[in-house]
C-alpha cells in the first residue's frame, strides 16, 4: 500500500476510535450515574430524547385493525404500544340493576412487552392499571349502561374489553386510556330484537349501529423528579427515575373522572393548577386526532 | 412499670354524632388512637381479599414510602399491618392515620408525618369532609388525600366520580384546614405520652 493511503487510512480509525470513545463515555455515565445523567438534561429543560418537558410523544391510533373484534383500536405513544380489542356477548342483567350492561375492562401486561414481567398471573401493575380502566369507565360514564340493555332483567350486552401491551416504555395508562375511548367508538352492535313467540332473541347483523359515546375522558400523566420538577409523558427509564407520579383524567367539560396519584413526593396546589391546564390542552389534541381518524374511516 | 396510657381507641367507631367541633369550620368526626397496642412494632401475616383492598395496600405503602427514610435502615423490611375494626366511612383516610402513629409508635425515621382526609361531593356541590358510610354512597364525588405536615403538600390522591377543577381545589384547601386539626391532635396525644413515661 502506499505511503499517503496508509496515512489516511490510520487517521480514518483514529477519528472512528475517538468518537465510538466520546460515545461509550456518556454510555458509561449514563448506567453508572443514571439519575446524573439525566438531571443534566433537565438542567436545560430538555429530555434525552430531545423532548421538552411538556411535550408528548409522537402519538399514533389506528382504528378498526382486528375484524374479529367488534371493535378495536392500536394506539402508539411514543415506543408504548397498546392494543385494545371490545367483544360483545349476551348476558343476564345484574339482579341489583335489571336495565343495565357491563362492561369489563382487561389489561394485559404480558411478558412480549417488557423483561419485567413474568408470565402467569397479572401481577401488580397489571392489576392496577385494570384497575384504573375501570375507574374511568365508572367514573366518567363514557358509556350510559342502560344502553346495553336489551330487554330489561332478561338480556343485556356485555363489554369485555381487552387491552394488550404490545410495547413497555412508560405511561402505559394514558395509552390504555385513549386505546379504550377509540375502540369503543369503533364498536358496531348489531341489532337485536326478542322474538315474542319463542322468546329467543334474533340478532340482525346486517343492521348495525355505532355505541352512543357520551364523554370523552383523556388521560395525562406526569412524573415528579426530585420533588420539584414535573414532566409530562415519562418514558419507561423516566419513570423508574421518577420520585412520584400523577394521572389525571379529564373530559371535554373540564370535569375529572380520576386523580391518580398514588403515593410519592409531594405536590403543592399551584403545582397541580399547572397539570390541570396541561391536562386540557393535551384533551384537545387528543380529540382533534380522533376526530381526523374517525372521518377517516369508510363507512361500511 | 409502665403506665399505659391510652387516649380513647376508637379507630374508624360508629360515633353516632354528625359533627364534632374540632374547630371553627370543621366538621370532623371525633377520632382517637391507641398507642403501644402490640407489644412488638413488627407484624406478621395479612389477609387480604379482592381488589379493593390490595389497592389500598398499594396507595398506603406508596405513601408511607415517599416518607419513611428508607436509606437509614438498608436491608429491613418495615411492615405496617393495618386491622379494620369497624368501617363507618372514610376507611381509606382513618388506615392512613392508623399507619403514620403506628410508625412514630415504633419510632421510624420519617421526613414527615402524613394524615388522610376525605370529602365528599354531593349532587348539588356540599362538600362534607369525614363522611360517613351512607353519605359516600349518595355523594356524587368522593375524594381521599394524604397530606405532609411540613407544608401540607399532596402525597397521595384517589378519587371516585366525576368533579370540577374548582371543586377540587375547594377540596384540597379544607382537607389542608383539616389537616391542621389531626396534625395537632397527634402532637397532644404523644406528648401525653411521653410526659407520662
Amino acid at each position: 500500500m502506499s505511503k499517503v493511503r496508509w496515512r489516511n487510512r490510520r487517521a480514518g480509525e483514529e477519528r472512528r476510535r475517538r468518537r465510538r470513545a466520546g460515545g461509550k463515555m456518556a454510555a458509561g455515565f449514563k448506567t453508572v450515574e443514571p439519575l446524573e445523567y439525566y438531571r443534566r438534561f433537565l438542567k436545560e429543560n430538555c429530555r434525552p430524547d430531545g423532548r421538552e418537558l411538556g411535550e408528548f410523544r409522537t402519538t399514533t391510533v389506528n382504528i378498526g385493525s382486528i375484524s374479529t373484534a367488534d371493535g378495536s383500536a392500536l394506539v402508539k405513544l411514543g415506543n408504548t404500544t397498546v392494543i385494545c380489542g371490545v367483544k360483545a356477548e349476551f348476558a343476564a342483567p345484574p339482579t341489583d340493576a335489571p336495565d343495565k350492561g357491563y362492561v369489563v375492562p382487561n389489561v394485559d401486561l404480558p411478558p412480549l412487552c417488557s423483561s419485567r414481567f413474568r408470565s402467569g398471573p397479572p401481577g401488580e401493575e397489571a392489576q392496577v392499571a385494570s384497575q384504573f380502566i375501570a375507574d374511568v369507565i365508572e367514573n366518567s360514564q363514557i358509556i350510559q349502561k342502560e344502553d346495553l340493555c336489551i330487554s330489561p332483567g332478561k338480556l343485556a350486552w356485555v363489554l369485555y374489553c381487552d387491552l394488550i401491551c404490545l410495547d413497555y416504555d412508560g405511561n402505559i395508562l394514558d395509552a390504555c386510556t385513549f386505546a379504550l375511548l377509540a375502540a369503543l367508538k369503533n364498536v358496531q352492535l348489531p341489532e337485536v330484537t326478542i322474538n315474542g313467540e319463542t322468546a329467543l332473541a334474533e340478532v340482525n347483523l346486517k343492521k348495525k349501529s355505532y355505541l352512543n359515546i357520551r364523554t370523552h375522558p383523556v388521560a395525562t400523566s406526569f412524573a415528579v423528579f426530585d420533588d420539584t420538577l414535573l414532566i409530562v409523558d415519562p418514558t419507561g427509564e423516566e419513570e423508574h427515575l421518577a420520585t412520584g407520579t400523577l394521572t389525571i383524567v379529564m373530559d371535554e367539560e373540564g370535569k375529572l373522572c380520576c386523580l391518580h396519584k398514588p403515593g410519592g413526593s409531594g405536590l403543592t396546589g399551584a403545582k397541580l393548577q399547572d397539570c390541570m391546564s396541561r391536562a386540557v390542552t393535551r384533551h384537545k389534541e387528543v380529540k382533534k386526532l380522533m376526530d381526523e381518524v374517525i372521518k377517516s374511516i369508510k363507512p361500511k | 412499670m409502665e403506665e399505659e396510657r391510652h387516649t380513647e381507641a376508637k379507630i374508624g367507631a360508629e360515633t353516632g354524632r354528625g359533627s364534632s367541633p374540632r374547630g371553627p369550620g370543621c366538621s370532623l368526626r371525633h377520632f382517637a388512637c391507641e398507642q403501644n397496642l402490640l407489644s412488638r412494632p413488627d407484624g406478621s401475616a395479612s389477609f387480604l381479599q379482592g381488589v379493593a383492598e390490595k389497592n389500598r395496600e398499594r396507595l398506603i405503602r406508596n405513601t408511607c414510602e415517599a416518607v419513611v427514610l428508607g436509606t437509614l435502615h438498608p436491608r429491613t423490611s418495615i411492615t405496617v399491618v393495618l386491622q379494620v375494626v369497624s368501617d363507618a366511612g372514610s376507611l381509606l383516610a382513618c388506615c392512613l392515620n392508623a399507619a403514620c402513629m403506628a410508625l412514630v409508635d415504633a419510632g421510624v425515621p420519617m421526613r414527615a408525618l402524613f394524615c388522610g382526609v376525605t370529602c365528599a361531593l354531593d349532587s348539588d356541590g356540599t362538600l362534607v369532609l369525614d363522611p360517613t358510610s351512607k353519605r359516600e354512597k349518595e355523594a356524587r364525588a368522593v375524594l381521599t388525600f394524604a397530606l405532609d405536615n411540613v407544608e401540607r403538600k399532596l402525597l397521595m390522591s384517589s378519587t371516585k366520580g366525576l368533579f370540577s377543577d374548582a371543586e377540587l381545589q375547594q377540596c384540597l384547601a379544607a382537607a389542608q384546614a383539616a389537616s391542621q386539626h389531626v396534625f395537632r391532635f397527634y402532637r397532644e396525644s404523644l406528648q401525653r405520652r411521653y410526659s407520662k413515661s
